[in-house]
């Protein structure tokens, strides 16, 4: 694991981010009021299970949340510039250039009808004036930097000439072309067989040391974010709920979401067990997006409720050592802090 | 598999399942997709096997050729000494009484026009073995047996989460007292808290009912969690086969350590010692000569390109296929 890196300015700064969706049902905060930085050279790990609102805050920073939904407020400060506000030509100038992002899917991200060639050289002139043949030429580079074994004649495939790895190595060289400063990867090894996961992994953190990249990685697998972040931050219902670095969440979680969420994940090669023991499972399913109940969205599930956690959310305060956690077991101003059974 | 385990409830000799692959106007057959080719398994009575190997290694064709929901090639099945593959359709449904399937993908497993109660209590109805309020009756204790509310049957699949979905189809496949489940990746489609409470369940279930599981699964951790033995696919052929313990502890064949080894841990201060395979799973339409996995292998010496290795025991019934591995009964060096 790197040490945390030197610089702390932040590169990517999330300010209270709200994404709602209007739908006959009715409306839904799918993202509830989300703050997070990413530094330079950092990667920030955003774990959660599904609609807990992780793709969502990706793609916020993008601007490609789409009808019905929407960004309702918030700041989204990149080197302090609110991407909420400039105009379209200007965020489709960081699209790609700037952050670039890599999916979950990554057979289906790309066009089964060009050559990954084309398509990464299509990237490359879609943001810089080379010619063609230039392109192309670069494309074979970085096939060599994503480690695609002889990429003069792979870059003439299609993709589905190449297994899920491969494609997902492309996709990753394409989104290297523009040298972005922070790559978002949504679930970037979901769809990827252990072996083929661990390849990929390695090799986005090789990439991120030589090019100092940024990266939010986006994982409900928790090995995965274990060995790849440098902080991590818990969403659930559409919050963060505990943010802290990467050994204090694994050693020292605070907040009941993340202790039952990292209890109920079974760990390989525990030996001496008892043969077949039960797994620890958090009770209950997330709360209905379109029924949002007073207080925090976890306390119908959480071991350690109190009568104060049913009527008001607690916020995401800061403990020390850079953990923020919002519950009221934690706050500081709570009568009950200290009290934690966990 | 060598010996035959007394009191098996389910056994599995030589099952083969070749596809084949068409070209041209004619259709004419150029080749064959081999995605099982010649699985030996063995299920005791009340014990649960878990089948793992990454994608395209054959385990969910392996699964449906036991239920005969795809014709296998070749071999014999065995349920309680019966060989299914010579039963006439008629009798197969009538068999399916007592060999049952969960899917893995709780969304696309449930018809979405039916209501839960028909969902389950379809098996029931098919059989003829219970209709009118009994039926109802008996759909409703189900419901209650995999942990959801009975009202449950009025209403339709969309408007439960996936967890309780994949519960409906557990609920379905427990109607008719099955002897075996085929669990065909039953929580992959998962998230990690409802994962748990779904592997709970089908743990609790197995003790009730004495059920026999086939788990499926590409999850090693998830597997190791639930299995009695556990099986190691690798391009439709078993590798290793071994008690869960003793495979998770001391994995023989080097496709097995491989992939035990990529398995990422949730600890960050865990020293990662992955054993890197080159290349990619070559194509079952034209697998390698000799040993399948012998172009990625680490260890691979001379004979694995010539000779294809057996299963065969190294003490205690711990089964793989590796040239390095027998006859010594010493581990590879890696």
């Amino acid at each position: 694991m790197p040490l945390a890196p030197a610089s702390m300015s932040p590169l990517l700064e999330v300010q209270d981010l709200r994404v709602e969706f209007d739908t006959p049902e009715g409306k839904s905060r799918a993202v509830n009021g989300v703050s997070f930085q990413i530094r330079e050279g950092e990667t920030l790990g955003l774990v959660g299970e599904s609609g807990c609102g992780k793709s969502l805050t990706a793609m916020s920073v993008l601007r490609l949340i789409y009808p019905p939904g929407r960004i309702a407020s918030g700041r989204i400060l990149l080197r302090g510039r609110d991407l909420l506000t400039v105009s379209e030509p200007e965020i489709r100038k960081v699209r790609g250039n700037e952050i670039a992002l890599i999916f979950q899917e990554p057979v289906a991200a790309l066009n089964p009808v060009f050559t990954v060639g084309d398509q990464i050289a299509e990237a490359i002139r879609v943001h810089h004036k080379v010619s063609k043949k230039e392109a192309l030429a670069e494309a074979v580079r970085l096939l060599r930097l994503v480690q695609i074994p002889d990429a003069e004649r792979r870059v003439r495939e299609y993709p589905h000439q190449m297994s899920g790895g491969m494609c997902q190595r492309v996709m990753i060289a394409m989104a290297l072309s523009c040298k972005p400063s922070l790559i978002m990867a949504d679930e970037p090894t979901t769809a990827l067989d252990v072996t083929i996961q661990a390849e990929i992994l390695d090799l986005l953190k090789r990439l991120k040391e030589e090019f100092r990249l940024s990266l939010l990685l986006i994982s409900h697998n928790l090995g995965v974010i274990a060995g790849s972040a440098d902080r991590v931050a818990v969403m659930y219902a559409g919050r963060i709920v505990e943010e802290a670095p990467v050994r204090v969440i694994f050693a020292a979680p605070k907040h009941p979401y993340t202790i039952g969420l990292l209890r109920s994940v079974p760990r390989l090669g525990e030996t001496g067990r008892p043969a077949r023991r039960r797994l620890y499972a958090i009770p209950g399913t997330v709360p209905d997006p379109y029924a949002p109940e007073a207080g925090c969205p976890f306390a119908p599930r959480c071991p350690d409720v109190m009568p104060d956690c049913r009527r008001e959310d607690p916020r995401l305060l800061p403990l020390e050592g850079g953990h923020k956690v919002a519950c009221f077991l934690h706050h500081p101003a709570h009568p009950s802090t200290g009290t934690a059974t966990s | 598999m060598t010996g035959t385990p007394k009191g098996s409830l389910l056994e599995v000799r030589g099952l083969k399942k070749h596809f084949p692959i068409r070209r041209g106007v004619f259709s004419r057959v150029s080749g064959y997709v081999r995605a099982v080719d010649g699985v030996d398994l063995a299920l005791k009575q009340g014990e649960t096997l878990g089948l793992v190997g990454e994608s395209g290694s054959g385990k969910t064709t392996t699964g449906r050729c036991i239920l005969r929901l795809i014709e296998p090639t070749g071999g014999s099945v065995l349920f309680d000494g019966v060989d299914l593959l010579g039963l006439s359709p008629a009798e197969m449904r009538k068999m399916r009484r007592q060999i049952q399937v969960i899917f893995q993908d709780p969304y696309s497993s449930l018809n979405p026009r039916m209501k839960v109660g028909s969902i389950v209590g379809e098996p029931l109805a098919i059989h003829k073995i219970a209709r009118g309020t009994d039926r109802e009756h008996r759909v409703a204790d189900l419901l209650c047996k995999v942990g959801l509310d009975p009202m449950a049957m009025r209403r339709y699949p969309h408007e439960f989460s996936g967890g309780q979905r994949q519960r409906i189809g557990i609920a379905r496949a427990l109607a008719l007292n099955p002897r075996l489940i085929i669990c065909d990746e039953p929580v992959s489609a998962l998230d990690v808290s409802v994962q748990a409470q779904v592997v709970n369940l089908l743990m609790d279930l197995q003790e009730e009912f004495s059920l026999t599981y086939l788990f499926i699964a590409h999850d090693l951790s998830v597997v190791e969690h639930i299995s009695d033995r556990v099986a190691v696919m690798y391009l439709g052929k078993i590798v290793e086969v071994a008690d869960a313990e003793s495979l998770y502890r001391d994995p023989q064949h080097p496709y097995t350590r491989a992939l035990l080894s990529a398995v990422p841990v949730p600890d960050p201060d865990a020293k990662p010692q992955r054993i890197a395979l080159r290349g990619d799973l070559p194509s079952p339409a034209d697998p390698p000569p000799g040993c399948a996995f012998h172009p990625r292998c680490p260890v691979a010496v001379e004979v694995c390109s010539r000779l294809e290795p057996k299963l065969l025991d190294s003490g205690g019934g711990h089964l793989a296929s590796c040239h390095l591995v027998h006859p010594d009964g010493a581990g590879p060096p890696v």
